[in-house]
């Protein structure tokens, strides 16, 4: 069996493929261990020296 | 010139830059003014469908020439000009750095961008469009705002790429999404042939059923990204700030961004249901209409939990209420629209009043109170105020828009139901019971009270441009409005 065969097949897969690399964020951005340095994100507006 | 004379003690040691603020000034200004005129030309269409007499019998006044004008005015002009002023504020504050490339060419993409509405307005009421809903601008208006956008993205990426701080805020991911979405949409949805070079007259490309989906495609994403993406970036910048708190969860905020990005871009066929879309494409954008009460929900939910300790601030400060009470109105259309987009619901409510009920309470509950919420921030910030000059009269424009909300969204939803029910009943014979015409004269009252709900919300609208005007020429505050009582 060509390979390309398969071609089709892999693209009418394409929610499965959106499914995982988006599983895969929702993964990364909930990995217990990077927990405290993305909060620490959350303080970057509060930052700012500037008064008014 | 800008900001930053007056640098408090630096918490680090890093310098603060200079930040480009001119131009955001300008765009507070004019997103003020387009509200106003779009807010105008809503309560006047508004009093047209109650009275016809008001199409004055001229062409240039007609309902279909002035609707357009006030969806653009809304939605492009009042709302426009409000992401791309925040998001030059946002951009330079989150990654301490001035605006790439200059200010002329900021400058440039302000007045380039009041260009756009110029000459999209001045076409419309010449009958001049390309009839497409949200899409009007004919090919020539089409290709200067594209020109304008490139640029726009141009300072907004290289403000990026120069940013001293070491990760973008999501903030930014936001209105970036908006800003490349919108240029890939907007470029999609208008490729057309010109019947010449002088003239105005231009032809689509694509026809029949790829062109409806074409148009929804646009039309949908310009509700998720425009309307959604870009102003949930402004929430994610001005809820913190004034709330004094950071967002309520940070990776949640990455959850609700990628998840909005996957989903959206799907819903557009939920605008052609029971049409010649082939079945399968209707509830492939159903389906994907009822999955974005997730990234829905999971944005209000941060929004809203960002207050958690401060809730107290919504008494003293009128400004973070209208951005908190957004957030809910947001939670409230985003639930209502999936309801809408399930075949069953839409076979009732598609072309009925009910639909104008659910964008409005998307565009006056969400939008333009998220844009109330940072403008009640931003101008006295940008004019080096202590605050509005009278807070008394900001919380009286929250009340008096939020009555003419809930006037505007309960009368359509009422009128929309019973048009939906009235056109779709049957005598014993088989025979429709009533006439079109039957249903048109039974919506007057709703019309009416619609109306008043407009006018209220311009009203409100009035007393924000008053307050403005007051804080920037300079007097101070009118009175400490509530000041500190302590909440026993």
């Amino acid at each position: 069996m060509d390979l390309i065969e398969f071609y089709p097949l892999l693209k009418s897969l394409w929610v499965v493929w959106f499914f995982l690399v988006f599983t895969g964020i929702v993964a990364w951005a909930l990995w217990p261990s990077r927990r405290r340095r993305l909060e620490e994100h959350a303080t970057i507006p509060l930052r700012d020296t500037e008064t008014r | 010139m800008t900001a930053l004379d007056t640098a408090a003690t630096p918490v680090e040691a890093r310098r603060a830059p200079v930040y480009a603020d001119d131009v955001i000034r300008a765009f507070m200004i004019a997103t003020v003014f387009w509200g106003i005129v779009a807010f105008a030309a809503g309560v006047y269409i508004a009093l047209q469908l109650a009275f016809p007499a008001l199409n004055l019998g001229l062409e240039w006044t007609t309902f279909g020439r002035l609707r357009p004008v006030h969806t653009s005015a809304a939605i492009f002009a009042f709302g426009g000009n409000a992401l791309l002023g925040t998001s030059f504020h946002v951009v330079q504050r989150t990654c301490r750095a001035r605006l790439w490339g200059g200010d002329a060419f900021a400058w440039f993409v302000f007045w380039g961008y009041q260009a756009f509405i110029v000459l999209a307005a001045s076409g419309y009421v010449l009958g001049i469009t390309q009839s497409k809903e949200y899409a009007e601008p004919e090919w020539y208006v089409d290709l200067w705002l594209t020109i304008v956008w490139v640029a726009y993205l141009a300072i907004f990426l290289g403000t990026l790429l120069k940013r001293e701080e070491p990760h973008i805020y999501v903030a930014n991911w936001f209105y970036l999404a908006f800003i490349l979405t919108i240029a890939v949409l907007h470029i999609g949805n208008n490729i057309a042939v010109p019947v010449s070079w002088f003239g105005t007259k231009s032809y689509g490309a694509a026809s029949g059923v790829q062109d409806a989906m074409i148009q929804w495609w646009y039309g949908h994403n310009a509700v998720g990204f425009f309307l959604t993406a870009g102003f949930l970036g402004m929430m994610y910048y001005f809820i913190p700030k004034a709330a004094e708190r950071p967002v309520y969860s940070y990776r949640l905020s990455i959850i609700h961004f990628w998840a909005l990005i996957f989903l959206y871009i799907w819903a557009g066929p939920h605008h052609l249901h029971y049409t010649a879309l082939p079945d399968w494409a209707q509830t492939l954008g159903m389906t994907f209409s009822i999955m974005l009460w997730m990234p829905s929900w999971g944005g209000m939910i941060n929004g809203l939990m960002t207050l958690s300790g401060a809730w107290d601030k919504l008494r003293t400060n009128p400004g973070l209420r209208f951005s908190v009470t957004a957030v809910g109105f947001y939670g409230m259309s985003t639930f209502e629209g999936p309801v809408m987009s399930i075949k069953a619901v839409n076979s009732l409510s598609h072309y009925t009043d009910w639909t104008i009920g659910h964008v409005h309470s998307g565009a006056l509950g969400w939008v333009a109170f998220i844009v109330f919420g940072a403008l009640y921030y931003l101008v006295p910030f940008l004019w080096k105020k202590q605050d509005v000059w009278s807070p008394r009269l900001a919380s009286w424009h929250f009340w008096i828009s939020t009555m003419g909300i809930v006037l505007y969204i309960t009368s359509m939803w009422v009128s929309g139901i019973m048009q939906g029910l009235m056109w779709r009943a049957y005598d014993e014979l088989g025979f429709l019971q009533y006439s079109f015409v039957e249903s048109v004269a039974a919506m007057h009252p709703f019309y009416v009270i619609r109306a008043l709900g407009g006018l209220l919300f311009l009203s409100g609208a009035l007393l924000m441009a008053y307050n403005f005007w007051r804080t920037i020429r300079g007097e101070e505050p009118a009175r400490l409005a509530y000041a500190a009582t302590p909440a026993e």
